[in-house]
């Protein structure tokens, strides 16, 4: 092999040679490299952006370095979005709308979540698979089109109001479609898998045998699961809460189609501001803002997933 | 080990599993309605297929999706691939801290944040280079190869920390050089792990809509964006047909993939047996 290899000509083997010294920093470079100019470099550039000044050109933003002081360009710091932030009303009932909808929907994930992954755990051979396999499929079919198909189910003439009439229960269609009802229930069903398969991937390693003691010594099935069932899963509990918590928080195709405008978000009403509006400034403010709330749950997120890792 | 299971376990999961597909066969079933008025049942047509299918736009909008996605899973596949090497067979660098947490994030970053925060960098760089000067298919590309490759290198992470390094390491012994093992024992070690990341990754950027939203200039209109330039306005039954067919082709796809899987674990379980 190794004559084959000088045979290749010089230019190739000062090429391998290169490669060779420097798989490492080759390994690990490329993906560093890309990752800082496209994922940290963007975030400086929102960051930057959220105190510049609104003004109506295009861009729509005056520019936060001035480089017309000679050399060293002055830096123009302007706190007025954020300031704008706190004081209008809209923006703080918002975020706090937000975080009240992504709660309860993990709250409500994690009550059908938690039986179903037990169960799936507790069923044995290719079934297990099946029922697993019908999990993992939402991942791999649109967000759109599953929203979408909600907005048939709950439309003024949809198959909730029809099966209601046809059953005599009401004589009129309820309104469910934008109404804050709509949004729970799509981002319920849309991050359900997201909940559940943590959950699964915590449950699967579990080991029977405690929770065969704690029968045997006399629990009962009720205390066993609070005792011994319930610590054990409490990592999955916590990946799979944040998966939903953390995207819900920043939803912006479930508020914008089942909730019609009447149901305020905050990735919506970033998405507003930025192409209804175009305040550029602002909607860069509400996406700092954003992320520093989301900040602590994320590093939450990753520590559990090293934890898990590691174990 | 006890086999029954009890009886709220089993209606959880009959509850749960009708939640999560009853929608879905209502959206097939609808779209065969001959009705135009959804949801109102007008009789079994397939006059939505017909409409759907002699539309230019959506044959337009499905290949440039079909365009970006495969080259952006592809370099998403290179680029996460050779992250997750990095984190799980590369031990201590220089700013692994920071490297860590930029391959994480994306998997749970607000999609608008991401959206917003590329958009204003094309914009910037365009400024100062005056490149690029038209975002599209290039500019989403981009977009997407960057969340895609975080997913790839969680897969091929989590692949090689379930491997172990004897192989590796006896190649080693024999001395053969890092890239030789690198290109001879680790790649085709992680051959799956990468085919699945390749089929995530093509799935994500299909089904991407805001971060394309963002990023996307006149002219660049994908699938996604078309649907939901479609649905906002309300409920329209060729999108009804558009997605049994999108969603009947990827359910046998997951279900043939599955099939394969099991088939093979049974025949290793059978091997080992042996």
């Amino acid at each position: 092999m190794a004559a084959s290899d000088q045979s290749t000509g010089p230019w190739y083997a000062k090429i391998t040679n290169a490669v060779h010294r420097n798989l490492k920093s080759l390994i690990v470079g490329i993906p560093f490299f890309w990752l800082i100019l496209f994922f940290l470099v963007p975030f400086f550039i929102v960051l930057k952006l959220s105190f510049a000044e609104s003004i109506i050109a295009s861009p729509p933003f005056t520019s936060l370095l001035d480089w017309s002081q000679g050399g060293f360009p002055s830096i123009a710091i302007n706190t007025d979005n954020y300031l704008y932030l706190i004081e209008d009303n809209l923006y703080t009932s918002t975020f706090l709308n937000s975080l009240k909808i992504a709660t309860v929907c993990t709250i409500i994930c994690l009550l059908i979540g938690y039986p179903m992954a037990y169960g799936i755990v507790r069923t044995q051979g290719t079934w297990r698979y099946i029922l697993l396999l019908l999990i993992i499929l939402p991942f791999w079919t649109s967000f759109l089109l599953r929203v979408y198909a909600w907005m048939g189910i709950l439309a003024d003439q949809g198959t909730i109001n029809d099966l209601l009439l046809w059953l005599g229960f009401i004589d009129k269609p309820i309104k469910l479609l934008y109404r804050p009802i709509a949004v729970y229930i799509g981002i319920i069903y849309t991050y359900l898998p997201f909940m559940i398969l943590p959950l699964y991937a915590n449950m699967e390693k579990l080991d029977s045998s405690l929770r065969e003691a704690a029968m045997d010594l006399g629990a009962n099935p009720v205390s066993t699961f609070f005792t011994v069932t319930l610590p054990m899963t409490l990592p999955g509990i916590i990946a799979g809460s944040l998966l939903v918590f953390i995207p819900a928080t920043g939803e912006f195709v479930v508020p914008d189609l089942l909730g019609g405008g009447n149901v305020l978000m905050i990735g919506r009403l970033l998405f507003s501001e930025f192409n209804a509006n175009h305040d550029w400034p602002v909607a860069s403010a509400i996406a700092v803002v954003l992320l520093i709330v989301l900040v602590i749950p994320m590093m939450l997120y990753h520590k559990v997933q090293a934890a898990e890792a590691n174990s | 080990m006890r086999q029954e299971k009890p009886r709220f376990l089993v209606s959880c999961m009959v509850f749960g599993y009708a939640f999560l597909y009853v929608p879905i066969i209502l959206l097939i079933i609808y779209s065969f309605n001959y009705s135009p008025l959804l949801p109102v049942w007008g009789g079994f047509s397939t006059r939505w297929y017909s409409r759907l299918l002699e539309s230019p736009e959506v044959w337009d909008a499905t290949l440039l999706s079909l365009k970006i996605a495969f080259i952006s899973a592809s370099v998403a596949t290179v680029f996460g691939t050779l992250a997750g090497l990095a984190l799980a067979r590369l031990g201590r660098f220089r700013g692994k801290t920071i490297f860590t947490g930029m391959i994480s994030a994306p998997l749970v970053m607000p999609e608008v944040i991401t959206g917003l925060s590329l958009l204003l960098f094309f914009i910037t760089l365009w400024q100062l280079t005056g490149w690029p000067e038209q975002r599209g298919m290039f500019t989403i590309t981009i977009a997407h190869i960057t969340f895609a490759m975080a997913y790839v290198a969680v897969i091929i992470q989590s692949r090689l920390a379930g491997t172990n390094q004897a192989l590796e390491e006896a190649a080693m012994d024999l001395g053969a050089k890092p890239l030789r093992v690198l290109t001879d024992i680790t790649i085709p070690m992680l051959a799956p792990g990468m085919m699945a990341g390749w089929l995530l990754a093509f799935t994500l950027s299909l089904d991407d809509l805001i971060i394309a939203s963002f990023v996307s200039g006149p002219g660049s209109t994908t699938l996604p964006m078309l649907i939901y330039s479609r649905i906002r306005l309300g409920l329209k039954p060729d999108i009804n047909a558009l997605a049994t067919i999108l969603i009947v082709s990827v359910a046998v796809g997951v279900f043939i993939a599955g099939w394969i899987m099991l088939r093979q674990q049974k025949q290793r379980a059978l091997l080992a047996n042996e």
